[in-house]
């Protein structure tokens, strides 16, 4: 972390970039968040630790019309999303200078909790710097410990690889943290019955309480203005006023990014009722893989998504009965 | 809140035998927005417009349902007729309640109550309409022809003739295409230069044609009307201005090692040459990697013997930047590389040849003066294979699946020319099968059969085997007979399939025209609009869009010829209105309207806005009015609904959805 | 549920592009093919043109079917607007089914314009998947239906 300081210290002070994005201790020993510094000064509240998840690229939308450049530090899963946003025009690539930051794997705090570890005042282990094997936490109810694998977010458990996709400088070790299928969710859901998947998504979604965490988190999901608030669909005005509310915003959410959507997750770490809404992300990229080839939204800039692409030849939609 | 007028149509008993138009008329008067609802006998009848036009004066009318037949019938007459009432005639819906409602119903009550819903439908859309005025964008009387073969030549001299001005644009240093090459041309065995060469004379000496040779497309802009196209004349270092073409510099080129494009490789040319002697414009251009001077700096023979002056070393590339009404793709053509088929021999022996080849080996002005000869020994040939479908139809990917249309014609040309010249030749033809449709075509074929003793043989060619006294031994399949044939050959001639010219793949692009899996050029309509591109004010003539043989390519030349004339002969025009606008406030920039519209409609601009009182420069979406055509495509891919289509708007479709689910 | 005995009268909203389906609609009129009054045509300019957010949207307001015809693949009037269409529909009908809505309440159909006979059938054929499928009661407001 303190090479990470320094280096944005030296980048502040030669003029090479105007302000740093990167995250600031919060309120609670687990809850950094993002945050510019401008000044040397500033950077004394710097962190990164694991806890810091948040995806930064999205704040570049907003950096690229500030005057001068951001050094900004991007996870390698970030940076699929960054490419995302330089291949629609929604950030300047000239405008960032991107510190590749190494990742271990990011923690969940939700899962913590889960473990039974409640009452935190401290936590060690989830350093930069530390191996990531075992996390220890302080207590109000005394001293406890967790492997640090049992405490990540869903995401790492699938990690797309700790390679950075776009990049100024890199900084810091990574490590491997892929141990489980990232389809393995979604094919378990699609091997239930209709009955047993409409009850599956009644009861994650009827805990929605349309907060748009997930959308304002989300680096796809970066409109102006979304259709969800927009006059120009009906739909405005329609926040919970029926049952299917909740299921046609995710459904048109998950059909939008579609294509665009790195599967960097964040939409499912941010959701205060712990809804997975990553299935529905994860569910379209499946069957885009599976029906039109591969493909990972933000691996480069210049691909046809296939959502603006076709082959004359493509599966007719009653595939979707036949499978 | 609009002021909605439905008129029902009883269409005689067409709709009112089944649909209660008393009752339809009864309730969509209490639909919001509706102030007068009447029924009548004929609505498209005069009296029954005129009904419209009486109830748009007294109730002040704003908008317009009609409950009839499919808007595909009469939206038009009622849109004049709401034109003439003095409403906008987008300001017109129609209820289908004939072709979708009271001709497959037979229960009145239901199809009286569908028909109500339709309506409904159609006054909650027309609620949200809003009045739409064509544009109008001008037209450069100019045309611009990509290609300078007989497609080119034929779609330029017919555009001039017309009396408006015409460019063409040719890569190689002289017009005259594929069809120079050609001996002679089937069914009337004519010779090619005697039919072509007046032609390229007459649209050399047209004063409404500007010819660029050794030129081509390097950029274009704009839009049907409207295109701006900057084309790179390449160096010739020779000024076609002095030039008086005598040719002495040629002969006295030192370089002639270069092999000669025009006969397919067969000899070899000068480094300073035109590609063959009726060339047009007969100036010639120094091919600079040939060039001793050009490679070693020492030579500069040609210029000392031009007596005009005309060499010059130091000419560069130029651009020349033009404005464009019209533009017509005529890129032709080449036979494809036979490097997937082996089993021909092609690459191991000179006596295996390729149609074209044998054109110009059969042409006087070609590489053996038109003495039929083997390329390896100069000997005369006396036994001669034709292989046919070599590529074409072919069901794996060595090839191309379609037909090349043409081969089956000039083989039987050739068999007929060679029994007719050499009689001591025997001429055998393996086919897959013998496709002669055409006027005279198959008449054509049966007499190389009949009266020239040409032996066809249906089967395929598996392999061709050089010998070591340099016959090639042909191995092929007689199905009729169901026996293997070994048949010791002198040459073997392999009809080889035809495949665009490579350069048209980046044409397509630039013009954003869109080509298919075989990259031919497709039609905006491939049964009724054959010479259109689907891209407004792009054209198609040739084997650009598919395979064919002369006649047809001067057909569709011509076709695609009137095609633009009738774009150049207006002074403006008017765009259909009812196209995709982007909210500026709304869009994102993010290009993927852009990425799905096949027409190429939508650019980008930086544009300064004012967003709720924050001025910021953003890119915004910019529909071309004139170029868009309507589809939707960009607004549905557009995630947050800034696109949108006008005359069938996001809003008003769901009305008319909410309307129906009601 | 329906508090009174009537049959069950499904919902059906059909979009047809203006080129292709919505002619072949007009031809099954013409040769007066019936299929049943449920069935309600919306008309757009082609299938590319249909968003998913129309389809949702009809289900929240009660629809119990929703069907969209274009151009067959290939004769797309605008050239490419059907490919469009028919991945955009695959991956929202593939969600959908994931997410336990019968499947059989959407579907694509390619219609050409000589094909009233097709047009009539496969109205009739979803006309009656409906039927035995009943009520849609996963999607949509189920406060709509009484």
């Amino acid at each position: 972390m303190q090479e990470l300081i320094n280096r944005a210290k030296e980048l502040l002070a030669n003029g090479t970039v105007a302000r740093v994005l990167g995250w600031k201790a919060g309120d609670l020993p687990y809850n950094p968040e993002p945050a510019f510094f401008t000044t040397a000064e500033e950077l004394d509240n710097f962190v990164y630790n694991g806890f810091c998840g948040a995806n930064l690229s999205k704040y570049m939308i907003a950096a690229s019309k500030l005057e001068g450049k951001t050094m900004v530090c991007l996870k390698p899963c970030d940076t699929y999303s960054f490419n995302q946003l330089i291949k629609e025009h929604r950030v300047d690539r000239e405008k960032a200078y991107i510190v590749g930051v190494g990742c271990k794997g990011k923690l969940s705090i939700e899962k913590v909790k889960d473990l039974g570890i409640k009452g935190i005042t401290a936590v060690s282990g989830a350093e930069m710097s530390d191996d990531a094997e075992t996390l220890t936490f302080q207590t109000i109810y005394g001293d406890k410990s967790c492997a640090y694998a049992d405490a990540m977010l869903e995401r790492c458990h699938v990690c797309k690889g700790k390679e950075h996709m776009v990049y100024d400088e890199l900084i810091g070790e990574s490590k491997d943290t892929k141990d489980a299928e990232r389809f393995a969710e979604v094919e378990k859901i699609e091997a239930m019955s209709p009955a047993e998947k409409f009850a599956f998504f009644q009861k994650e979604l009827s805990k929605c309480i349309r907060c748009n965490a997930c959308r304002n988190v989300c680096p796809a999901c970066s409109c102006r203005k979304c259709v969800f608030d927009s006059t120009k669909f009906d739909s405005a005005q329609k926040a919970n006023v029926d049952s299917f509310e909740e299921k046609m915003f995710h459904i048109i959410r998950a059909f939008h990014v579609a294509g665009r959507c790195t599967d960097c997750g964040e939409c499912s770490r941010v959701c205060p009722q712990g809804i997975p809404l990553h299935l529905f992300n994860r569910k379209f990229i499946k069957d885009i893989d599976e029906l039109y080839g591969e493909y990972q939204a933000g691996a480069d800039t210049d691909s046809k998504a296939p959502l603006t692409n076709f082959t004359f030849d493509d599966a007719e939609p009653s595939i979707v009965t036949k499978r | 809140m609009q002021r909605i007028g439905v008129f029902v149509c009883h269409c005689g008993s067409n709709i009112a035998a089944t649909v209660d138009v008393k009752k339809v008329v009864e309730m969509v008067a209490m639909e919001p927005g509706v102030v007068h609802a009447e029924d009548y006998q004929y609505m498209c009848s005069e009296a029954g417009q005129a009904k419209i036009a009486e109830a748009v004066k007294e109730k002040n009318l704003t908008g317009i349902v009609v409950c009839s037949c499919s808007p595909r019938m009469h939206e038009n007459t009622f849109r004049t007729a709401a034109k003439r009432a003095g409403i906008n005639p987008y300001m017109v819906e129609i209820a289908n309640i004939r072709e979708h409602c009271s001709w497959i119903h037979k229960n009145v009550e239901e199809a009286t109550e569908k028909a109500v819903i339709l309506a409904r439908a159609a006054i909650a859309k027309v609620n949200l309409n809003a009045p739409l005025f064509p544009g109008e964008s001008r037209v450069t009387k100019r045309a611009l022809v990509i290609g300078g073969g007989i497609a080119g030549i034929q779609t330029a001299l017919d555009i001039a003739d017309a009396g408006y001005e015409v460019d063409i644009v040719e890569k190689t240093p002289s017009i005259g295409g594929r069809m120079s090459q050609l001996d002679k041309t089937f069914p009337t065995l004519d010779c090619s230069a005697c039919i072509l060469t007046p032609k390229m004379v007459e649209a050399a000496a047209h004063e409404k044609i500007t010819i660029y040779t050794y030129s081509e497309v390097e950029k274009v802009s704009g839009f049907v009307g409207d295109f701006t196209v900057d084309i790179r004349k390449k160096a010739r270092s020779v000024d076609a201005n002095k030039c008086t073409g005598c040719g002495v510099c040629q002969e006295k080129c030192p370089s002639k090692k270069a092999p000669s494009e025009f006969n397919r490789g067969l000899n070899t040319r000068s480094a300073i040459y035109t590609p063959f002697a009726q060339a047009i414009p007969n100036v010639p251009v120094i091919d600079r990697d040939a060039c001793i001077k050009f490679k070693t700096g020492k030579c500069g023979v040609c210029e000392k013997v031009c007596q005009a002056g005309a060499i010059d070393y130091t000419q560069q590339d130029e651009i020349v930047t033009q404005k464009y009404g019209a533009i017509v793709v005529a890129t032709g053509f080449d036979t494809i590389k036979l490097d997937n088929y082996d089993e021909y021999a092609y690459n191991q022996s000179k006596d295996v040849i390729t149609s074209l080849e044998l054109e110009r080996i059969m042409n006087a002005a070609g590489p053996t003066k038109g003495h039929l000869e083997r390329l390896s020994d100069g000997k005369h040939p006396h036994e001669i294979v034709f292989v046919q479908c070599v590529g074409s139809r072919c069901s794996d990917n060595r090839g191309k699946s379609y037909c090349s249309k043409i081969c089956c014609m000039y083989t039987a040309k050739h068999a007929m020319l060679i029994r007719d010249k050499y009689p001591d030749v025997n001429v055998t033809v393996f086919y897959i099968d013998v496709r002669t449709p055409g006027k005279n075509f198959d008449e054509f074929y049966r007499r190389a059969v009949e009266e020239y003793g040409v032996n066809y043989v249906k089967g395929q060619v598996g392999k061709v085997i050089p010998q070591p006294n340099g016959k090639l031994l042909v191995q092929g399949s007689d199905l009729l007979d169901n026996k293997q044939i070994f048949k010791e050959a002198d040459m073997v001639v392999l009809a080889t399939a035809i495949e665009p010219e490579a350069s048209v793949r980046q044409i397509a692009t630039m013009l954003t025209a869109s080509i298919d899996t075989n990259n031919f050029l497709t039609e905006a309509h491939p049964k009724l609009r054959p010479v259109e591109s689907p891209t407004a004010g792009v054209f198609l003539s040739g084997v650009c869009q598919g395979p064919k043989d002369i006649p047809e390519t001067v057909a569709q030349a011509g076709a695609a010829a009137v095609k633009a004339i009738g774009l150049l002969a207006k002074d403006k025009l008017t765009t259909n209105p009812c196209t995709a606008k982007a909210d500026e406030l709304m869009c994102n920039g993010c290009s993927t309207c852009a990425n799905v519209c096949p027409y190429g409609a939508i650019s980008y601009e930086e544009k300064e806005v004012n967003d709720h009182g924050i001025r910021e420069t953003r890119r915004i979406a910019v529909v071309n009015n004139a170029l868009c055509q309507g589809c939707g495509a960009c607004t549905v891919t557009c995630p947050s609904g800034a696109m949108d289509l006008q005359g069938f708007s996001n809003r008003q479709i769901i009305a008319e959805v909410d309307a129906i689910c009601r | 549920m329906s508090i009174n005995n009537e049959e069950f009268r499904p919902k059906i909203v059909a979009f047809c592009c203006n080129w292709c389906s919505y002619a072949g609609a007009d031809l099954a009129g013409s040769s007066r093919l019936a299929y049943p009054a449920d069935v309600k045509i919306i008309r757009v300019p082609c299938s590319c043109r249909v968003n998913p957010m129309f389809i949702l949207r009809a289900f929240e307001k009660g629809a119990d079917g929703v069907i969209i015809c274009g151009c067959h693949p290939g004769d797309c009037h605008y050239s490419t607007g059907n490919y469009y269409a028919r991945r955009r529909m695959t991956l929202l009908f593939s969600m959908l089914d994931y997410m336990g809505v019968e499947n059989g309440r959407t579907r694509v159909e390619w219609v050409s314009a000589a094909e009233g006979v097709k047009f009539s059938q496969t109205m009739n054929e979803f006309v009656e998947k409906i039927h035995s499928l009943g009520e849609n009661v996963r999607l949509g407001d189920l406060r709509c239906k009484n």
